[in-house]
């Protein structure tokens, strides 16, 4: 059974992480599982963890009245869900469900808020690897946006 | 002038419509029909068309459109066309059924390179009707897979009920020798697939950049992503193949209408070779 | 002017020519002065020309004046140019028929008329050249340029008189004729009599030339003639070095001229109109009220208009920033990667027509002295 500091390691978000930063995540770390259909969490919610995906596909999702819950992008095996965990007031934006058997590690936001505080370097490079997460969030939606396959007479 | 490995061999009257009939028709989208035409000559060389020409189709009495043979080249006889009703012209046509006749000039243009893909991976990423100009580079693919390395299909659609030939992409995706991958833009909760721009399975398909070639339709925005992502994945852009789209009035370079910068779509193009048109796509309003 | 045997006529020399051309069955079209402006039209005889007109043309002014002589040809080109007779403004291509059996297409067939162009410049001259590079020099060929052109007899001018707007001198296509006609003609009135100096251009025109009253031009009369040429050619109105243009103009594709020249351009599309080379046409289907009989008519549009790349809802080029900056570019650049030669002859007739007075030579030279050197 792997350890949480191994399962950090190998996953490609956390690629090439120094040794001491790794064992600070993994403490804050701890394996979860989600059963197709479950939620990890719901809009609203307080964002006090984020997941990093070990195994299938995460659908973030938003109900609109008169349109039913849309799904506006799928998060795949070695992808993060939850980036709203980083900035006050800490809530969650949209539901997130787990489409097929899910495998993450959940991380605990304010334990790893804490630890950034307390080591700068830290909190650096964990602000390294998630922009590119937002910057390529931000440039789908721009896309998504233009409904460029839509009939546009 | 930029590379053509195919141009369309002279028309004897290239400017007068030939009759065609419709045999069939179904509905393949939202406001999207596919015709099956027969033309009044066995010989026609509409017939004759490689795989990303098109033709000119008449709607009499309306007027004319340019629009990609959507079949099989290997399937003489008949001529498949994937038409979205837009236009008053396209409407006019998806109007017509089983047994009325439009007109039909062609077929021009370039040609994806099939030829040239044979020895290499091929990856096609296709957004929303720009899998209809695929279709027969597909068919291609899937003939005479042996010529080719790996063979991946991305695919990207508004939503589940948009996607193009959805059961023929659930047949290939049977097939052990093709991977495709189909996302679309939003969906809801009954949708099992992937949700996002195409442009995101790009860097997750499994092909050798140094041995690919890239095929490309759809949006030319998202054209434009596709192929930064291609490039990002190692592809570069003498190996990725784009099909462009202009208004277009006669087809054969007279009329002016389809010039982008230097090159006219009808007849340098739809299909180019993306380094010859590279510094051009990014300007507004050329 | 090389060293080919030259004639001399009289001005009933021309009268006979235009005689000359109506007996062999061509339809004669020349300048002639109608609503206050020199155009091209079927003309008889000699007295149909703008005998002792001259033109004065500056940005977005035309007018004519008398002239103190008698000069058949002292003018330099008016708003028509041979491609309305060439490329026509409307055409029929083709006209369908429905029945109980389907659909018959009859495809319009080619005009059998054949034109005598008279007075035809340097410029023109080259327009057409040009013009036939983009309509029979590809792999497909327009069947109705083709008839037109080829049965088409030319007797161009040189030019006797530089216009205010002309600038062919600079862009190498005039005033002097060197090629593509079957007989040339130079104005002579500084001597007693009222001469044209003739050179017969290939066998057609020898042959015409033949049946002329006509006496051999002396070394005198020939010097003469070169001298109106040189003369013309040092008073051009205008001038434009285009050597760089192909690579200048894409080069500056978000240069702020274009911004500053759509101020002022009203996209009226007259540049397109009066330009002999601009070749752009669209075409319009048609219906009876039953939808029995069908037809689609070709006829010229311009590049300026809201709709002409129209595409998916929109036009890609709706700025009037773009489109005039398409005009140009296309005009003194692409051209050059489409058909191997400029898109412009310098006839000026842009900078004359246009209602604002855009000069396309000045907006060349604001682009390339912005460039460091």
């Amino acid at each position: 059974m792997e350890g949480l500091d191994d399962i950090i390691g190998k996953h490609p978000f956390f690629a090439d992480m120094r040794d001491d930063f790794r064992r600070l995540v993994a403490g804050c770390s701890r394996n979860t599982v989600f059963e197709a259909g479950q939620y990890l969490f719901h809009e609203s919610e307080p964002a006090d963890r984020f997941y990093v995906l070990r195994h299938g596909r995460v659908a973030l999702e938003l109900s609109a009245p008169g349109r039913g819950t849309l799904t506006f992008q799928t998060a795949l095996e070695g992808e993060i869900v939850g980036v709203s965990w980083l900035i006050p007031p800490y809530r969650w934006t949209y539901d997130a469900r787990a489409t097929e058997l899910v495998r993450a590690a959940s991380i605990d936001a304010a334990c790893l808020r804490g630890k950034c505080e307390a080591d700068h370097d830290l909190g650096y490079d964990m602000m390294k690897r998630f922009m590119p997460v937002l910057i390529q969030r931000l440039q789908s939606a721009q896309m998504q946006v233009l409904d460029l396959y839509g009939a546009h007479a | 002038m930029p590379e053509q490995l195919f141009a369309a061999p002279a028309l004897a009257d290239p400017m007068t419509p030939r009759v065609a009939l419709v045999r069939r028709r179904w509905r393949d989208g939202p406001d999207v029909w596919t015709f099956e035409l027969e033309m009044a000559d066995s010989d026609d060389p509409a017939y004759n068309f490689a795989p990303g020409q098109f033709n000119m189709l008449t709607a009499f009495g309306v007027g004319e459109i340019p629009v990609s043979v959507s079949g099989d080249a290997a399937y003489h006889g008949r001529l498949i066309h994937t038409i979205r009703a837009v236009g008053p012209v396209s409407i006019a046509l998806t109007r017509l059924g089983s047994g009325d006749r439009l007109g039909l000039r062609g077929p021009f243009g370039t040609a994806w390179p099939m030829r040239e893909a044979e020895g290499h991976d091929v990856v096609v990423v296709a957004g929303g009707l720009g899998l209809a100009p695929l279709r027969p580079a597909l068919y291609r693919l899937l003939a005479a897979r042996e010529r080719f390395g790996q063979v991946v299909l991305l695919y990207g659609a508004r939503g589940p009920a948009d996607i193009l030939f959805r059961k023929e992409i659930e047949s290939w995706r049977r097939r052990l020798d093709i991977d495709i991958e189909v996302t679309v833009d939003h969906a809801a909760q009954d949708w099992r697939g992937h949700v996002g721009v195409v442009t995101r399975l790009i860097p997750r398909a499994s092909f050798d950049p140094l041995h690919a070639i890239a095929l490309v339709c759809g949006p030319e925005v998202m054209m434009r992503f596709a192929i930064a992502a291609l490039n990002d994945a190692g592809i570069s852009d003498a190996a990725i193949w784009l099909s462009m789209e202009r208004n277009m009035k006669c087809a054969v370079g007279f009329c002016g209408h389809c010039q982008f910068g230097p090159v006219f779509v009808c007849r340098d193009g739809a299909v180019f070779r993306h380094d010859a048109l590279r510094d051009k796509l990014a300007l507004k309003e050329l | 002017m090389r060293g080919t045997q030259r004639a001399v006529l009289t001005v009933d020399g021309i009268q006979a020519l235009l005689d000359g051309l109506k007996g062999r069955g061509y339809r004669v079209l020349g300048p002639t002065v109608r609503d206050q402006a020199i155009i091209y039209d079927d003309i008889a005889a000699v007295a149909d020309l703008p005998r002792g007109w001259t033109d004065e043309q500056e940005g977005g002014r035309y007018r004519l004046h008398r002239r103190a002589d008698e000069a058949l040809f002292g003018f330099a080109v008016g708003p028509t140019s041979w491609k309305r007779f060439l490329h026509p403004p409307v055409l029929r291509l083709w006209h369908a028929t429905r029945d109980d059996d389907g659909i018959r297409v009859v495809a319009e067939p080619p005009a059998t008329e054949r034109f005598a162009f008279i007075g035809v410049r340097a410029c023109e001259l080259h327009a057409i050249a040009i013009q036939d590079r983009v309509l029979l020099g590809g792999a497909h060929q327009d069947p109705h340029y083709k008839a037109r052109r080829e049965g088409a007899f030319l007797v161009a001018v040189n030019c006797g008189v530089a216009g205010g707007t002309c600038f062919c001198a600079s862009m190498n296509t005039g005033p002097e004729a060197e090629t593509g006609f079957d007989l040339a003609l130079t104005e002579l009135l500084d001597g007693p009599e009222h001469l044209f100096v003739v050179e017969a251009g290939g066998e057609a025109g020898r042959a015409l030339l033949a049946l002329l009253p006509h006496r051999p031009a002396s070394e005198a009369e020939i010097a003469r003639a070169q001298a109106v040429i040189d003369h013309t050619a040092a008073s051009m109105g205008r001038a434009m070095r285009s050597d760089d243009l192909r690579e200048l103009l894409p080069r500056n594709h978000a240069h702020p001229r274009w911004d500053e020249v759509a101020d002022r351009c009203l996209t009226c599309g007259n540049c397109t109109m009066v330009c002999p080379t601009c070749f752009c046409t669209s075409v319009e289907d048609s219906s009876d009220l039953t939808g029995a009989e069908t037809s689609r008519s070709r006829r010229w549009d311009s590049c300026f208009t809201m709709d002409f790349s129209y595409l998916h809802g929109g036009s890609v080029r709706a700025s009037a920033k773009s489109r005039y900056r398409q005009w140009m570019t296309h005009k003194l650049s692409s051209w050059h990667e489409q058909f191997d030669t400029s898109g412009c002859v310098g006839c000026g007739r842009c900078i004359t027509w246009c209602p604002v007075g855009i000069d396309i030579t000045e907006e060349v030279r604001a682009i390339r002295d912005s460039e460091p050197r």
